[in-house]
C-alpha cells in the first residue's frame, strides 16, 4: 500500500530513474555471477568494481546537486566529505585485517607498526565494530559540515566566497592527511583490506553485493533528495537559491535551511565515500585534492543542476569518458577534453544534458497545450497531430 | 756608484740572514716531515702539528697536500713528496722536483676523520697570517671552531699584527674560545674571554658558553651562565627578526600573486581560477627568454629579467584579454559558472604547457645581481628575496598610481563602484572589463617572472599559489589594493611565525582556520567596500 502511494507520488522521470537503477542493481550481479564466463553476455569482475565506483560517484554528484542545484551553495569541498566517509570505512577495514597484516600486529594497523607507534590512538577506538564505523561514516562528515556551515552561513558567507572557503577546507584536510603523525597512514593512506563484515573484499560475490548496495544507496539518496526538494522545505530552498535576501525578508531563517541541507548533503557524500573505499580497495589523501571536488561539480553541471537524475547521469557519463580516454592513446589529451568540458558546458549547455532535455519537453508540452487550446476554441478544425521529433 | 755598492751589500746581508733563517726552519721541517714516513696515525697527527709549528713557508702547502691526499712518502728513503696533478713528484721540504726515479715503496700518507680535524685546525692556524683578508677571516673562524690550543701562539702573533678591526675581532673571539675551552688557562683570562664570546652572540658562542669544562671555577661558571642567558636572549630576538623577514618575503610573493586577482575580482567580481596559470605563463616566458639569450647572446644574461618582465606582462595580458573576450564575457552575472569555466581553462593551459615544454621542472637562472647573500646582524639576507620584495612593492605602487592618476584607472574605479552609472556616463564598460582583465593577468605574468627566481618552473607552478592568493583577497577585502597589501603581509608573517611552532602543514591549516574565523567577524574582508557595490 505504502509502496503504491510512493510510486504514484513519483513523476515519470523519477520512476524511470529508480526502475533503471534497480534493474542495474539486479542485472549486473546476474551477468557477472550467473552467466558463464564463456558467454558474450558475461560481465568481468573488474567491470563490476568499476561500475560500483561510478555509482558511488553518482551518489556524490546527487549530494552536490542537492546543495548546488536546489540551494545555490556551490561547495568546492564535497570531495572532503566523500573522503572522510571513505576514511571512516577504511579505518573499519584496517581494523578487520588483524593479524593478517605484514607485521601481524593484532591491534595496530601496519603503518603504525612501521612508524613505531606503541598503541592505538584514541580516535581509532571502536572502529573494529561495524555499526560504530557506519555511524562515523555519516557523523564525521555531517559534524564537520555542521560546524563549518554554522560558522559560514551565520556570517552570511555566500557565493564565490563560500566556494573558495570550502576549497580551502578540503585543501587543509589534504595537507593534514598527508602527514604521518595524523595517524591515517600519511601518503599511502589506508589499503590492503581483507574483510568486510566477515566477507572477503576481493571475492566476486562481495563485489557484486557491494555494487547492489551502492545502487540501493543511490536510490535511497535519490528518494530522500526528491522528498526534500518537492516538499515545502524544498520550495524554501529554491527560493533561497533564487533570491536569498528576499527569502530572509519574508521571515525565513535562511541560514538554518542552508545548514540543514548542507549537513545532509555532506552525510550523503560520506556514505558515497564509504561505499567507494571497499570497492576501490584504497583511500589516500589525494581524494581530498581540490581538483577532485571541482571535477565532481562538473559532473553535476554536465548532467544538469537541479535535476537529480542529471547529476547521477553526469557522474556516470564523465567518469566513463575518463576511463575510456585515459586508458588509450588519447590519454595525454584527457585534460584538454576535461577542460573543454568545463568551458563548453558552462557556455553552451548551462542546463546540462537532462536539464536541456526537460526544458525541451516542457516547451513541447506547452506548445501542444496551446495548440489543443486553440483547437478547442476553434472547434471546427480538428487538432493537428504533433510532428514526431 | 757608492750607492749601488751599498745597496748590493745590504741585499747580500738580507739574503744571508734569510738563508740562515730558512735553513734553521728547514731543519725543524725535516724532523716534522720524518713523522709522516712511519705510516702511523698518531705520528701523522704529531707531524701535522710540528709542520704547522715549524713556521716554514712550505707548511701550508704540505698540509694542504695532505688534506687532498697528494702527500706521498717513502719509508725506505725516509723522504716525503708532494704529487701534483700530473703525477710529478716534488720534494716536500724544498719544493724542488724529486731527483732520480720515484722510490719503489711510494705510498699516500693516510688520513682518517680525526686527522682531518687536526688538518683543519692546523690550516686555520697557518693561514692566520695570509695576505688575503678573506682567508685570514676564514682561518680565524676555523680556529674558533676547532679550539685547537696549538694555534694559540700563532693566534696571539696574528692578533698583534692584524689591522682590520673585523678580522681582529674574529681573532680575539677565536683566542677567547681556546682560552675558555682549555683546562690550564687562568681564571682571570677566562673571565676576560667571556664578554668577547658573548659579543659574538650566535649559536656557536652559546655552545661554547654552555660547554665549559666541569671543573671551572665558580665565578667563571657564573659569568658564563649569565653571558649564555644574554646570548640566548639575543638569539631569540634575531630569530624573531628572521621570522619577520621570511614572513615579509613570503608576503611579497603572495602580494605579487594576489594583486592581479584582486583587480579582476574587485572590478568584475570574476573568480579567475586560471590566475595561477597566468603566473606560470610568466615564469615560462622567463625561461624562453633565458634560453634564447643563452643560445644567441650569453653576454645579455644579466638583463634577461629586464627583458622578461615587460614580455611576460604582454604575453599574459594578451592571454588574459583573449580569455575575457572568449569566455568570461558570456558569463557575467554568473560567478559560479565563471569559476568552473576558468578552472577548466586552467586545466587546458597546464596541459598545453606540459605538452609544449614537458612535465619536468625547467631551469631558470638567477642573474648575477640576484645571487648571493649578505649578513645583517644575526640573519642572512639573500639578494633574490630582497629584490622580489622591492619588485612587489614597485608593482604595487605603480598599480596604485595607475588607478589614481590615469584616465583608465578612473574609468576602472567608476566601473567597480557602479557599473550601470559608469555605463550611462559614457564609459565603455566592456572595453574596461577586457583591459582590466588583461591588466590583472599581465601583473600575474610579471609575478611569474619573480617567482621563477625562487620556485621551480613547472606546469604546476600556479596551482601552488592559487588558494593562498584567494585567501589573501578574501582576507584583505575585495576592490581595495591596500587590503591586498596588508592581507598578504599579515598572512605571510603569520605563516612564518606559526611554522616553527606548529610545523609547516599545521601552520597552514591554522591560518586557514583563522581566516574562516576572521570572516565571521568581517565577512567581506579587512578593507570592505561600503555602499551599494557590496551587494552587486
Amino acid at each position: 500500500m505504502t509502496a503504491h502511494i510512493l510510486i504514484r507520488s513519483l513523476d515519470r522521470g523519477a520512476a524511470i530513474f529508480l526502475v533503471v537503477v534497480g534493474a542495474i542493481a539486479i542485472l549486473v550481479p546476474i551477468l557477472n555471477l550467473a552467466v558463464p564466463v564463456s558467454s558474450t553476455l558475461h560481465l568481468p569482475t573488474y567491470l563490476v568494481a568499476l561500475f560500483g565506483k561510478y555509482v558511488c560517484y553518482a551518489l556524490l554528484a546527487l549530494s552536490i546537486d542537492l546543495v548546488w542545484g536546489y540551494c545555490g551553495i556551490l561547495s568546492l569541498g564535497h570531495g572532503a566529505f566523500f573522503a572522510l566517509g571513505g576514511y571512516a570505512m577504511g579505518m573499519y577495514l584496517m581494523r578487520q585485517i588483524g593479524t593478517r597484516g605484514v607485521y601481524a600486529d593484532p591491534i595496530l594497523p601496519d603503518f603504525m607498526v612501521f612508524l613505531n607507534w606503541k598503541e592505538l590512538p584514541a580516535y581509532w577506538y571502536g572502529f573494529q565494530h561495524f555499526p560504530y564505523a557506519a555511524l562515523m561514516v555519516v557523523l564525521v562528515p555531517g559534524a564537520l559540515a555542521f560546524v563549518f556551515g554554522w560558522f559560514a552561513f551565520r556570517s552570511r558567507v555566500t557565493g564565490v566566497y563560500l566556494s573558495i572557503i570550502t576549497q580551502a577546507l578540503t585543501y587543509a584536510l589534504m595537507l593534514g592527511f598527508f602527514r604521518n603523525n595524523f595517524g591515517f597512514g600519511g601518503n599511502n593512506g589506508l589499503t590492503d583490506f581483507k574483510d568486510i563484515l566477515g566477507f572477503n573484499v576481493q571475492a566476486e560475490s562481495t563485489r557484486n553485493a557491494l555494487f547492489s548496495i551502492s545502487c540501493l544507496a543511490l536510490m535511497a539518496g535519490f528518494v530522500v533528495c526528491r522528498a526534500i526538494v518537492t516538499s515545502k522545505l524544498g520550495k524554501v530552498l529554491i527560493a533561497i537559491r533564487d533570491a536569498e535576501s528576499r527569502t530572509r525578508f519574508l521571515g525565513y531563517r535562511v541560514e538554518s535551511y542552508k545548514l540543514f541541507v548542507f549537513t545532509l548533503s555532506a552525510a550523503m557524500a560520506g556514505i558515497a565515500g564509504a561505499l567507494y573505499v571497499p570497492q576501490v580497495g584504497i583511500i589516500n589523501p589525494s581524494e581530498f585534492a581540490p581538483g577532485n571536488s571541482i571535477e565532481a561539480v562538473i559532473w553535476v553541471a554536465v548532467g544538469g543542476r537541479g535535476t537529480r537524475t542529471g547529476a547521477a547521469l553526469g557522474a556516470v557519463l564523465v567518469n566513463y569518458g575518463k576511463t575510456y580516454f585515459t586508458s588509450g592513446w588519447l590519454a595525454p589529451y584527457w585534460l584538454f577534453m576535461l577542460g573543454s568540458l568545463f568551458i563548453g558546458v558552462t557556455l553552451l549547455l548551462p542546463r546540462g544534458v537532462v536539464g536541456t532535455f526537460e526544458h525541451w519537453l516542457t516547451q513541447r508540452r506547452a506548445r501542444a497545450a496551446a495548440a489543443s487550446a486553440t483547437a478547442a476554441n476553434a472547434a471546427s478544425a480538428p487538432p493537428k497531430p504533433q510532428p514526431a521529433e | 756608484m757608492r750607492f749601488r755598492r751599498a745597496c748590493l751589500a745590504a741585499l747580500l746581508v738580507i739574503f744571508g740572514v734569510a738563508l740562515i733563517g730558512a735553513s734553521a726552519e728547514a731543519a725543524g721541517l725535516d724532523d716534522a716531515l720524518a713523522k709522516f714516513t712511519t705510516d702511523d696515525f698518531s705520528d701523522t697527527a704529531d707531524g701535522i702539528n710540528d709542520v704547522a709549528a715549524s713556521g716554514s713557508a712550505r707548511a701550508e702547502i704540505i698540509v694542504r697536500a695532505l688534506q687532498d691526499g697528494r702527500l706521498m712518502f717513502s719509508a725506505e728513503r725516509k723522504a716525503v713528496y708532494i704529487k701534483d696533478d700530473a703525477d710529478k713528484l716534488t720534494d716536500a721540504a724544498s719544493g724542488q722536483p724529486a731527483a732520480g726515479d720515484p722510490p719503489a715503496d711510494l705510498d699516500n700518507v693516510r688520513i682518517n676523520n680525526r686527522l682531518r680535524g687536526v688538518i683543519d685546525a692546523a690550516l686555520g692556524g697557518l693561514t692566520l697570517l695570509s695576505h688575503d683578508p678573506a682567508t685570514r677571516k676564514d682561518a680565524a673562524e676555523a680556529v674558533f671552531k676547532s679550539r685547537d690550543a696549538n694555534a694559540l701562539p700563532r693566534l696571539e702573533d696574528a692578533i698583534e699584527k692584524e689591522q682590520d678591526p673585523r678580522i681582529k675581532q674574529a681573532l680575539m673571539q677565536a683566542h677567547a674560545a681556546i682560552v675558555l675551552a682549555s683546562d690550564d688557562a687562568k681564571d682571570e683570562d677566562k673571565l676576560a674571554a667571556i664578554p668577547i664570546i658573548q659579543q659574538r652572540g650566535d649559536q656557536d658562542a652559546l655552545a661554547i658558553l654552555q660547554s665549559l669544562p666541569a671543573d671551572t671555577a665558580a665565578p667563571v661558571a657564573k659569568a658564563a651562565a649569565s653571558a649564555a642567558a644574554a646570548v640566548r636572549n639575543r638569539l631569540a630576538v634575531w630569530n624573531a627578526v628572521q621570522n619577520a623577514w621570511y614572513g615579509i618575503s613570503l608576503g611579497s610573493v603572495l602580494l605579487l600573486a594576489a594583486i592581479g586577482l584582486a583587480i579582476t575580482f574587485g572590478v568584475m567580481g570574476v573568480i579567475n581560477m586560471a590566475h595561477g596559470e597566468m603566473v606560470m605563463i610568466g615564469a615560462y616566458v622567463t625561461y624562453v627568454v633565458q634560453e634564447t639569450i643563452r643560445t644567441r647572446n650569453p653576454a645579455l644574461f644579466d638583463y634577461s629579467l629586464a627583458i622578461a618582465i615587460p614580455l611576460a606582462f604582454l604575453v599574459a595580458g594578451f592571454v588574459g584579454i583573449l580569455i575575457e573576450r572568449g569566455i568570461i564575457r558570456f558569463l557575467y552575472g554568473r560567478p559560479l559558472e565563471t569559476l568552473l569555466a576558468t578552472w577548466g581553462l586552467s586545466l587546458i593551459l597546464q596541459q598545453a604547457v606540459r605538452t609544449l615544454f614537458g612535465p619536468n621542472n625547467r631551469e631558470v637562472g638567477n642573474p648575477s645581481f640576484m645571487s648571493g647573500a649578505f649578513d645583517l646582524g644575526g640573519i642572512t639576507i639573500t639578494y633574490n628575496r630582497l629584490w622580489i620584495i622591492c619588485f612587489a612593492l614597485a608593482v604595487f605602487v605603480a598599480l596604485l598610481g595607475l588607478l589614481r592618476f590615469t584616465r583608465f584607472g578612473l574609468e576602472m574605479r567608476a566601473v567597480t563602484q557602479n557599473r550601470a552609472m559608469a555605463a550611462s556616463m559614457g564609459i565603455r564598460t566592456s572595453t574596461i572589463d577586457a583591459l582590466t582583465f588583461g591588466l590583472g593577468s599581465g601583473i600575474a605574468g610579471m609575478a611569474g617572472v619573480a617567482l621563477s627566481q625562487i620556485d621551480n618552473v613547472s606546469p604546476n607552478l600556479g596551482q601552488g599559489y592559487i588558494i593562498d592568493s584567494f585567501m589573501v583577497v578574501v582576507f584583505g577585502g575585495v576592490g581595495n589594493l591596500w587590503g591586498t597589501l596588508v592581507g598578504s603581509f599579515v598572512l605571510g608573517i603569520a605563516n612564518k611565525f606559526l611554522e616553527p611552532v606548529a610545523g609547516a602543514v599545521l601552520g597552514k591549516i591554522a591560518i586557514l582556520v583563522l581566516i574562516i574565523l576572521f570572516i565571521q567577524k568581517r565577512p567581506r574582508g579587512m578593507f570592505a567596500l561600503k555602499g551599494r557595490a557590496v551587494e552587486a
